[in-house]
């Protein structure tokens, strides 16, 4: 591999990383008020955030350029309050990555919550528990497998990601050039080795990620939480 | 009659199927029994007692208001604790770091019951570190009610706490609430649909009926009574307690004193003179005579006044409620006897108890 090649690596790891972060902290409260409103508007919500699952990439990157382009609201935003234009900025790519990984780490969290039960949390409120007391004391460690779901699927459907970062993100070295994009370039020029060594990379850690899943998610069937 | 040293409750909601209605004045000590079929709304009740579920109402726990009607004091803020049909106990904690959970939350100021107290009286010591899922379901519910009584509470609310067990774990655990009712000077509302139970446990008797109150008083007297809401059928009886007097080794039988009168009955498992008993005297096994005979195998023979009669559940039956002393008994006969015996309120008779049983 080229050392001009470890440069999509980190920044997609970099992406990866910091996409997850703000994907958990956005999608908890999504995930505790979706598994446990009544409200009428918990549908619509629910398949508003489920949307990116079944939009083409292209779709979500096509519309996040509009409104985040010099003429979206959003644009306008960041450049009144200084920050610039996302599109094209890493910073862009962090926005768009969230917003389309968001029901990857929702789903497995709000099934985690929902699994958690009424019971335990009216017993911590019997032991004179406040509400933020029995989310964070009871309900997040029991749902923790639901966590690490949540941020394993998060991370790697980031890294995987290929058509929003293309529409929104272009082919920056440095700055976009994600891995999948690099990977689309060496083959475009027809340098197959290193497509190879990049591609292969990327199978073997799809690989361990589900298998590390599934093997997580065994052992929460069996009981294995202590 | 609300007062500082009552419970006073009442909630009309309707909900599906039926319709909670109560008003229910509540000793501030001893255990009161919220006692019915399934389904007749106990559970609700206790729910919305203890806040968990709403219903517009008020709750008052000795001269605290917990609910009025524009007021509902968050289930967190309020000195209770509730024992689960299931535990409910953590299963990422251990059982001391269960037990800690309400012990902490309690105000240093507030706590009444010690942590080692508490440990010492569900005999937990041995389970401290072990983790919730380890435990058997009798160690299990031991827990959850230490873990209860740690939040220092001025009501404690139980929810059938013995139906999930089975028959040895139950045994296991009734001297534990036995030994508790003598303990703790706080008011128990205890929910089941187990006569055995309510007559081991309970010193308040309130019978409830979809979603209503049918009836309420101390236990003996309102087992005691001829018109009972929904029929015992077999089950009809008093409840007795007193003392044991005397054990006589020879022919295994146990000398029980309920103040008014003495019975005897059968010597069975550890037994002293002096031990505090309760013991259960069923309607199918008192039969009544006009004169004293002692020319009969029955060896319970005692003096008694006839206080009402009644038909009971089939026109062939009736039922006769007697009192020797103060202490009520139920006797069911067949109307024919009732007719050619003459019996009639005011009247004096010879009681026959045929068995005794210790309430267990």
């Amino acid at each position: 591999m080229l050392a001009a090649d470890w440069d999509p690596v980190w920044l997609t790891l970099r992406l990866a990383t910091v996409t997850t972060v703000l994907l958990l902290l956005v999608s908890t409260p999504i995930a505790w008020w979706l598994a446990r409103s009544r409200h009428w508007l918990r549908q619509p919500v629910a398949a508003v955030v489920a949307l990116p699952l079944v939009l083409p990439p292209t779709v979500l990157g096509f519309y996040l350029l509009l409104v985040m382009g010099p003429d979206g609201w959003v644009g306008q935003l960041t450049r009144e309050l200084g920050l610039g234009l996302l599109p094209f900025t890493f910073e862009g790519l962090v926005v768009a990555s969230v917003i389309y990984s968001l029901p990857f780490a929702v789903q497995p969290l709000q099934n985690a919550f929902e699994a958690v039960g009424e019971g335990f949390l009216e017993a911590a409120a019997t032991l004179r528990a406040a509400p933020w007391e029995r989310f964070l004391l009871v309900a997040v460690p029991l749902a923790r497998n639901g966590f690490l779901t949540a941020a394993v699927l998060g991370f790697a459907h980031t890294v995987g990601e290929f058509g929003v970062v293309l529409m929104i993100g272009g082919n920056i070295p440095g700055e976009t050039k994600v891995l999948s994009v690099a990977i689309y370039d060496h083959v475009e020029s027809l340098e197959y080795a290193q497509a190879h060594g990049l591609a292969g990379a990327m199978v073997a850690f799809s690989f361990l990620v589900l298998v590390s899943l599934y093997a997580l998610n065994g052992r929460a069937r069996t009981g294995a939480l202590r | 009659m609300t007062g500082p040293d009552t419970v006073h409750a009442r909630f009309r909601h309707a909900y599906p199927g039926f319709e909670l209605d109560v008003d229910l004045t509540l000793p501030g000590t001893g255990i009161t029994a919220l006692f019915g079929h399934s389904g007749c709304g106990k559970t609700t009740l206790l729910r919305c007692m203890a806040g968990l579920q709403r219903a517009p109402g008020e709750m008052t726990v000795l001269g605290e208001p917990w609910q009025t009607a524009g007021f509902h004091k968050p289930v967190h803020q309020r000195a209770l604790a509730y024992v689960f049909q299931e535990t409910h106990l953590f299963p990422h904690l251990s059982v001391r770091r269960n037990l800690e959970f309400g012990y902490r939350r309690t105000p240093a100021g507030q706590r009444r019951i010690v942590f080692d107290d508490a440990v010492h009286w569900l005999g937990l010591e041995a389970l401290l570190s072990r983790m919730p899922a380890g435990l058997s379901g009798g160690e299990r519910q031991r827990v959850a009610i230490a873990r209860a009584l740690l939040t220092s509470p001025r009501l404690l609310l139980m929810d059938e706490p013995l139906s999930a067990l089975d028959r040895a774990s139950k045994q296991e655990i009734l001297p534990y609430l036995e030994r508790l009712k003598d303990t703790l000077a706080i008011p128990v509302v205890y929910v089941s649909h187990a006569t055995a139970e309510v007559a081991r446990l309970a010193d308040h008797l309130v019978m409830m009926d979809r979603g209503r109150v049918v009836a309420q008083g101390p236990l003996q007297e309102t087992l005691a009574r001829t018109d009972p809401p929904f029929r015992l059928d077999d089950d009809a009886g008093v409840i007795l307690e007193g003392r044991l007097r005397h054990l006589d080794e020879h022919w295994h039988l146990a000398l029980f004193d309920f103040g008014q009168g003495q019975l005897w009955l059968r010597h069975e498992g550890p037994m002293r003179p002096g031990d505090r008993l309760r013991v259960q005297v069923l309607a199918r096994d008192v039969s009544l005579a006009l004169q004293e005979h002692r020319d009969q195998s029955i060896q319970n023979l005692l003096p008694a006044r006839i206080e009402r009669v009644e038909t009971d559940v089939s026109p062939g039956t009736s039922l006769v409620r007697l009192r020797v002393g103060a202490t009520p008994f139920l006797s069911r006969l067949t109307t024919r006897s009732v007719h050619q015996l003459g019996l009639r309120p005011g009247q004096g008779v010879w009681m026959q108890v045929k068995s005794v049983a210790l309430v267990d």
